[in-house]
């Protein structure tokens, strides 16, 4: 019975992961050359508008699965608090999309960077699909079904 | 009534993108501050500006930024720039921003400076403030005030000690050397303000 811990530790890591990154390497993720539509959505563990979105995009990260449709959603909590808070909530909510920590500081930078719309507000979604040309910025809250019907437009 | 629904949905996105922007001139407001007392933007006739924040006590980012919002009106209100805080979160969708949640809060760290409520979210809304906290440094010309910068505190929500430009006190200097700021507004994240629910 060793072995089954192990198998369960696998297939978690396999199934998502949470990470630190610097704004070059999150717009790194959704700046390929490929027919993938990314999904990157900015919110925080503070942000109760964006937790009550974070369910439609686990549902959209299953329900697209097999699409070529990848999601991320990156947490502008502050750095100190990826152990003690981002980490905790991902792990309690059983999250399955792919979670990273955006580590910049310097918010009035990264804003423009991301996208020049973007007031700040938490939450904002950006959809990218460079060999569509698409790129949509939203600086606000989701229904499932605009979510849905969004991520579905950029694939068919 | 569809014609209605769209009319709404347009008046809705066009009072979304209204608010004052840099150079603007802002029209007088009268909240009611933690000590019961009303405050006026037309009550600092003497002051060289003021320091509008839009704050509140429940956003973990206004908090971060709590501190240095005392120590601005520390530094500044001597000067000819005091702080006037202003919340415009609704209570009933956010109940750590209540009026007495606010004269318990102002009380606990000292607030030296007016905290008031905007009630009807009329002076955000007229502002154009979008999140907590958000600053409008107000210059007084004669007998108005105009809009010399808006945004972020400084670029450093986590840590001011690390904090590379501090946005408003750069352009208070600005301005107390007869300058224009030479950032006039920045973006900052920020916790979206709790308007009220309109049905």
């Amino acid at each position: 019975m060793r072995w089954i811990p192990i198998l369960l530790v696998g297939s978690s890591l396999f199934a998502q992961t949470i990470s630190i990154a610097k704004l070059p390497d999150v717009k790194r993720i959704y700046e390929r050359a490929n027919d993938t539509t990314y999904v990157i959505n900015f919110w925080a563990t503070w942000c109760s508008p964006c937790i009550e979105e974070l369910p439609y995009f686990e549902e959209a990260n299953q329900f697209f699965s097999t699409e070529k449709v990848r999601i991320v959603l990156v947490s502008v909590d502050f750095r100190s608090q990826f152990e003690s808070k981002v980490k905790p909530f991902v792990i309690k909510r059983k999250m399955k999309t792919d979670v990273v920590l955006l580590d910049e500081a310097d918010a009035n930078n990264y804003i423009d960077a991301i996208d020049p719309s973007w007031s700040g507000a938490i939450p904002a979604t950006l959809v990218v699909n460079n060999y569509r040309d698409l790129r949509i910025f939203k600086g606000e809250a989701f229904t499932k079904e605009e979510l849905f019907r969004l991520i579905r437009s950029t694939i068919n | 009534m569809k014609k209605t629904l769209v009319m709404l949905f347009f008046a809705t996105a066009f009072a979304v993108a209204q608010g004052y922007k840099v150079g603007d001139r802002v029209s007088n407001f009268t909240l009611k501050n933690v000590d019961g007392k009303m405050v006026s933007l037309s009550d600092y006739q003497t002051s060289k500006g003021v320091i509008v924040i839009f704050t509140c006590n429940t956003c973990p980012y206004a908090q971060a930024y709590e501190q240095r919002i005392i120590d601005l009106d520390k530094k500044f209100k001597s000067t000819g720039y005091p702080v006037v805080a202003i919340n415009p979160n609704d209570p009933d969708r956010q109940p750590g921003d209540s009026f007495e949640a606010m004269v318990e809060r102002a009380k606990k760290f000292g607030y030296s400076f007016p905290y008031v409520q905007d009630e009807s979210q009329a002076v955000a809304t007229a502002f154009g403030a979008s999140r907590t906290p958000h600053v409008y440094l107000l210059e007084r010309k004669g007998n108005v005030f105009e809009v010399a910068y808006i945004g972020a505190i400084d670029d450093n929500t986590e840590n001011a000690a690390a904090a590379k430009n501090r946005f408003v006190e750069s352009a208070i200097q600005a301005l107390d050397s007869g300058k224009r700021p030479d950032v006039t507004s920045t973006k900052a994240i920020g916790c979206t303000i709790k308007w009220k629910k309109t049905s």
